[in-house]
């Protein structure tokens, strides 16, 4: 394919010149992460879906691809992304959203966007073009490159062929709401979450409990009847809404800070508004704010905090710091698949 | 030198925690995969992880490999040990460190047993998903090193999507902790790259868990067929129905006969293959579920459909299924146990073109196994004896394994690679992935230290191998189980 031999070719000149480049489609989370730094390596034209066998559960789709063209193609089949990542106005690509790992409401509920990774294509920054996993669901051959690359921000290689594991549709959806303080919603969230019930997004803010039931009819019909609440109408539009980040709370400009928690841990203490996801083990929080303070409360808490979009990128980066042993063996990662970090270079730490 | 690091360990180590004398290493000498025996240099036996550690650091500083082993009940040879290496039991790190409820997660030491998380789950109707079929005796180590998968996969995912945090411990004697219970943890997935690593990049000191609800019911529907290819449809059908069993399994005509006089499952004789698919969830949901699974099967021209009951019926129904192994030695003197994974769509034309191979190498091959995930495991059956059938099992084996490459698949569902099907690896890689593979180890373990030689074959090896395999030769002694 003349795409991808013209892009191994920049690839390889760039490593000679140990010139950086950043890898973009879309643009659509330029904001996230550090900083851009190097000549523009655009990869929109890597664009299509290259296989899709809806009796598979599985779709390939070259990095390019807008996810919007994707989840049309699977919406076709009855099926979706379980991992419901943001499109952020359709311009979000697959590639960048392996490359950011980022998930949706569904996560906590399906799994991490890794989890559904089961194969990739990509060039490595001597730009060899190098294949890992397949179309299969088993497949122990070899190390998991291919989940590596999820949440990798670019640095290790540029994506150019993904194949994803896919979801049925659920036959039935039905959103419940409940007015609850922060406290008692944490508590319901941890209480559901250890019983066998069908619920497959949760969110509150400003004094209401949303939960989402997704699967069987009769499995939706009997969770709702044991939830108790009001049935919201319109309930895709509010999660479109809560994945797309267009509530009102996501609407202010400034910091908007990201804090991953264990399930059952508590209330942040932290003033001002807070829109939960995840059965409480997401939580968002507007800045400005003290991170550091944030970043040790989540810590003793075993979780971790990430400065999701600010007006000016701090020099630490965005992401919690790792321990000097991780740092180390990231950079060594790093130096395995782009021995002359040419790739997105300061794009998830500083140092890779 | 080998004496003095053997005389250094035991120095570091508690009494009784280092063995080297021949008797004591007699048990050692193999995992799993008994054609592969050698007498390490040592076992070692610590207790907690300053002792793994201390242990790492003594072989690191003398450049002594280390091999990490947890129960040995690994089928493809990840823990066999060398003459040169120092065998790392984990088997005493044996203790369930907690168990929260409200998090839904156990935290354990790596040599607590598949089973015992389950087991220390359930007061709280909690239960650790992946379930191996080794799941009495294999350790959560050594799933973690293998990504093992089990009979429920399908749904509830591998080893790799029921983890959350790893302690570990490098060659060179780093404690890292990778992972976290909180979603989405800083860096690298090193998680994922670590599941299945068989022990070539770091020895796993403890994890943790993530623990979900037991469902509250169920049942299986029992589906017959007159014709292979129409239950291989039938598999693919189900999928395409939006349906995700919580197991799905198939036995063809030769297993159900050499099963059914073990355990009077009531398998009808005369099917050419019966699909076992169970559905779990509540009562309601279940019912609801067993009744589109039975239209799908009859769409897919299923001649009669059976719906287990009750509990007891159900478990009649599965005692067939994990009978199939112990049940071929009453069928064959030897057998030869596959590991290949394929596209579902696929199943139906592979399981043609392997009766095709029947004939093509005069054995016959039978076919029980994990239909849901397009994982095969063909058993093809011979006598060692008759040194001609080996040579023939070898390459009908090799025809399949290169079918399922071929097919878009792999050589390797859910067994791993280790000692056992390095070759193929050659196979399924080029050589730039397996220069990939390498410098990843290289960035873990610079030396080469941790279970050197297998799961990544050198290039060298390949080279080799694929001159070999000019002459038909494949994988050493098929002759031995494989379960």
């Amino acid at each position: 394919m003349a795409e991808l031999q013209s892009l191994q070719e920049r690839i390889r000149a760039a490593a000679a010149a140990h010139r950086p480049l950043c890898i973009r489609a879309g643009g659509s989370k330029d904001f996230y992460g550090g900083p851009l730094a190097g000549e523009p390596l655009d990869v929109s034209a890597l664009s299509g879906i290259t296989h899709c066998e809806p009796t598979e559960l599985v779709i390939s789709a070259r990095a390019g691809t807008p996810l919007v063209a994707l989840e049309r193609e699977l919406a076709a089949h009855e099926q979706m992304l379980a991992f419901e990542p943001p499109r952020f106005d359709g311009r979000a690509t697959l590639g960048g959203a392996v490359a950011s790992g980022l998930p949706g409401p569904r996560r906590a509920y399906c799994g991490a966007l890794r989890d559904f990774v089961l194969g990739v294509e990509m060039i490595d920054g001597r730009g060899e073009l190098l294949r890992f996993g397949g179309r299969v669901i088993k497949n122990v051959a070899g190390f998991d490159v291919s989940r590596l690359m999820a949440g990798s921000l670019g640095t290790l290689g540029l994506l150019t062929e993904i194949t994803l594991k896919t979801v049925p549709r659920p036959r039935a959806e039905c959103t419940l709401r409940l007015q609850l303080d922060q406290a008692r919603a944490l508590e319901s969230m941890t209480r559901w979450a250890t019983r066998p019930l069908p619920v497959s997004a949760t969110g509150w803010h400003d004094g209401t409990l949303h939960v989402r039931l997704s699967g069987a009819d009769a499995a939706v019909r009997a969770a709702r009847e044991a939830l108790g609440g009001e049935t919201l109408s319109g309930a895709d539009e509010y999660w479109e809404s809560v994945r797309e980040q267009r509530l009102a709370f996501f609407a202010a400009a400034g910091e908007l800070w990201r804090v991953s928690l264990p399930a059952h841990s508590p209330e942040l203490p932290v003033p001002g508004p807070t829109l939960i996801e995840w059965s409480g083990s997401l939580r968002w929080l507007p800045g400005p704010l003290d991170g550091g303070a944030l970043r040790a409360f989540a810590a003793r808490c075993g979780g971790h905090v990430t400065l999701y979009r600010a007006p000016v990128k701090p020099c630490e980066g965005p992401f919690q710091p790792l321990s000097a042993a991780m740092l180390s063996l990231h950079k060594r990662l790093k130096t395995a698949f782009d021995p002359y970090r040419i790739f997105n270079r300061g794009r998830l730490y500083p140092d890779l | 030198m080998s004496h003095q690091v053997i005389e250094r360990l035991r120095r570091a180590l508690p009494a009784g925690a280092v063995l080297s004398s021949p008797e004591e290493l007699k048990p050692y000498e193999c995992d799993a995969l008994t054609m592969y025996r050698q007498t390490p240099l040592a076992v070692a036996l610590p207790v907690d992880e300053a002792q793994v550690i201390a242990l790492l650091r003594l072989c690191y500083e003398a450049k002594v490999p280390v091999i990490a082993r947890g129960a040995g009940t690994g089928l493809s040879g990840g823990a066999t040990p060398r003459q040169d290496a120092v065998l790392l039991s984990l088997a005493r790190l044996n203790r369930i460190i907690s168990v929260d409820p409200l998090a839904r997660t156990a935290r354990v030491q790596p040599g607590v047993r598949n089973l015992a998380i389950s087991e220390a789950a359930a007061p709280h109707n909690l239960y650790y998903a992946p379930d191996p079929s080794s799941q009495i005796a294999c350790t959560i180590g050594g799933n973690v090193a293998e990504n093992s998968g089990g009979v429920h996969c399908l749904k509830y995912g591998l080893t790799v999507h029921n983890l959350l945090a790893l302690r570990v411990v490098s060659m060179a004697g780093e404690v890292l902790e990778v992972g976290s219970a909180a979603p989405d943890a800083p860096g690298y997935d090193l998680l994922a790259l670590l599941t299945g690593s068989e022990g070539l990049l770091g020895v796993v000191t403890e994890v943790t868990v993530r623990l979900i609800p037991r469902p509250d019911c169920a049942r299986v529907v029992l589906a017959v067929f007159d014709d292979l290819a129409k239950a291989g449809r039938a598999v693919a059908d189900v999928i395409a129905a939006g349906i995700i069993p919580a197991g799905l399994e198939m036995m063809d005509r030769p297993t159900i006969a050499a099963v059914e006089p073990f355990v009077q499952a009531g398998y009808p004789l005369d099917a050419e293959a019966i699909l076992l698919c169970e559905s779990d969830g509540t009562p309601e949901e279940v019912a609801e579920e067993i009744g589109r699974m039975e239209a799908v099967m009859r769409n897919a021209g299923a001649t009669e459909c059976r719906v287990s009951r009750d509990e007891a019926e159900r478990l009649r129904f599965w005692a067939g299924r994990k009978a199939a192994f112990p049940a071929m030695g009453a069928l064959s003197p030897d057998y030869y146990c596959m590991d290949g994974s394929i596209p579902r769509q696929r199943l139906a034309a592979v399981l043609q073109a392997i009766r095709k191979m029947e004939a093509k190498y005069g054995l016959r091959c039978t076919n029980v196994f994990h239909a849901g995930d397009g994982n095969l495991h063909p058993l093809i059956l011979f006598d060692s004896n008759i040194p001609d059938e080996v040579a023939r099992a070898e390459a009908f084996g090799g025809e399949i394994l290169e079918l399922c490459v071929r097919e878009g698949g792999s050589i390797t569902g859910e067994h791993g690679v280790g000692m056992e099907k390095i070759n193929q690896m050659c196979v399924q890689f080029g050589s730039a992935e397996l220069e990939t593979f390498h410098a990843v180890k290289r960035a873990w373990d610079a030396l080469g230290l941790l279970n050197p030689g297998k799961a990544v074959p050198t290039l060298h090896r390949c080279a080799e191998f694929g001159r070999l395999r000019v002459h038909g030769g494949r994988v050493p002694h098929p002759e031995l189980p494989r379960f």
